[in-house]
């Protein structure tokens, strides 16, 4: 299974010059309130992933099926059944997370990349390439997450995966976690950051208006 | 009392989009003007005021462990929060829809100033956000849910308004061009946010 320049462009676009939060503004609401941390941003970015990917192949096998009037519904109703599966199978494996992501897991449902994914992609698209399409576009989601809890757990309290890597003779320097990282409203800051950075690489992507 | 201090801690305190950050995609992409973000903001308010206290009902007499005891005590130990969101996502669905058609009967020159947003809403997270916190905060009966309901509704109003009106500002100044547009927009919602942070201290 050779992956061909049309698979590529699909799987690998969404991980920058398509990427669903920097480019196409989807999916913003669930990225900022859970990355405070590195591990529930991980574990976030991951549910995402199998959301997207599933869900585009199941309305890809179906698109011939669904009548276009109620098709919002039914792509509503096949999100929040693989939510539901992914949040009950969080619950059972790692309960500790789960509470950390509190209603976040259940909102996965109204995540915007995922309709947005089905609504642009899956519709018009057979199974393989929807269910790349859905793992690009999570990736693409998951690495800014990913990104966003490492600095946030970094600064904020100094640690990885909740081990201490600040050494103690930085502290000890006079060297304060900044709590400031904590906060909810830092995690807009960095990702205002990486779309920043990510702009300044491709020109083609900035706006000519505030 | 209680009611009115729970609608002003949710408008400042606990703001949809500056404390938890529901609702984004739409705050983002709608915020080019006034009159739009006030369109969208009210009728935010209105389908989270119609959707939460309908909820409300479904939790207490249908999902929630035990709820369903009304029907008979053989169904004491019924538990169906495990379809909680695909109910929720549903009703919301449902009545978004609802909505519109009554609107649009009602009053046509209101439904063509929200037409576009209207089928949006169904899938903005603030409106599924305020039924799961809903359920998470067991609210003790039908009125304090929905003047939770209202108060989010404002309080999401207001920011969407405030952002709205900053970058109506904002067109005239020079901002570097990689953060032109969504750049500077995540900016100033950050420090709206950080703005808004100072209410958190607030006991009502």
């Amino acid at each position: 299974m050779a992956l061909n320049s049309k698979t590529k462009a699909v799987l690998l676009g969404p991980l920058s010059k398509n990427n669903p939060i920097l480019v196409q503004v989807l999916g913003i609401c669930s990225a900022l309130a859970v990355t405070s941390k590195l591990e529930p941003s991980l574990v976030m970015a991951i549910a995402v992933i199998i959301v997207t990917a599933f869900s585009n192949v199941i309305i890809s096998l179906l698109r011939k099926s669904i009548p276009n009037r109620i098709r919002i519904i039914v792509q509503l109703v096949v999100v929040a059944s693989l939510v539901t599966i992914v949040s009950e199978v969080l619950k059972a494996f790692s309960y500790d997370v789960n509470k950390q992501l509190s209603v976040f897991v259940g909102l996965i449902v109204t995540n915007c990349i995922l309709m947005g994914r089905l609504e642009a992609f899956a519709l018009g698209n057979g199974p393989w390439p929807s269910f790349l399409d859905g793992i690009g576009n999570g990736l693409g989601y998951g690495w800014i997450l990913v990104v966003t809890g490492f600095f946030r757990e970094l600064l904020g309290s100094g640690e990885l995966m909740g081990y201490q890597v600040v050494p103690q003779a930085f502290y000890d320097a006079g060297y304060e976690n900044n709590g400031l990282m904590m906060l909810a409203p830092m995690a807009v800051l960095i990702v205002a950051c990486i779309i920043w950075v990510h702009r300044s690489k491709n020109k083609d992507l900035q706006e000519e208006t505030n | 009392m209680d009611a009115i201090s729970l609608i002003v801690r949710s408008i400042f305190v606990d703001n949809m989009v500056f404390a938890y950050f529901l609702g984004m995609c739409s705050f983002l992409a709608v915020s080019k003007n006034v009159k739009t973000a006030l369109g969208l903001g009210l009728a935010v308010t209105l389908v989270l005021v119609i959707t939460l206290p309908v909820n409300y009902l479904l939790e207490n007499y249908v999902l929630k462990s035990g709820a369903l005891e009304w029907l008979g005590p053989q169904f004491a130990n019924v538990d169906l929060s495990v379809f909680s969101l695909l109910i929720f996502i549903a009703v919301i669905a449902a009545i978004v829809q609802l909505v519109e058609m009554v609107i649009e009967r009602f009053s046509p020159a209101l439904y063509s100033s929200l037409g576009i947003f209207l089928p949006l809403i169904a899938v903005n997270c603030a409106i599924l956000g305020g039924s799961l916190f809903m359920q998470q905060r067991e609210f003790a009966n039908i009125g304090m849910a929905s003047a939770y309901a209202f108060g989010s509704g404002i309080g999401w109003l207001l920011a969407i308004v405030g952002m709205a009106a900053i970058r109506e500002k904002l067109e005239y100044s020079n901002v570097p061009k990689p953060l032109k547009g969504l750049g500077i927009t995540f900016i100033v919602t950050a420090l709206m946010a950080i703005g808004f942070m100072s209410f958190s201290g607030i006991n009502i």
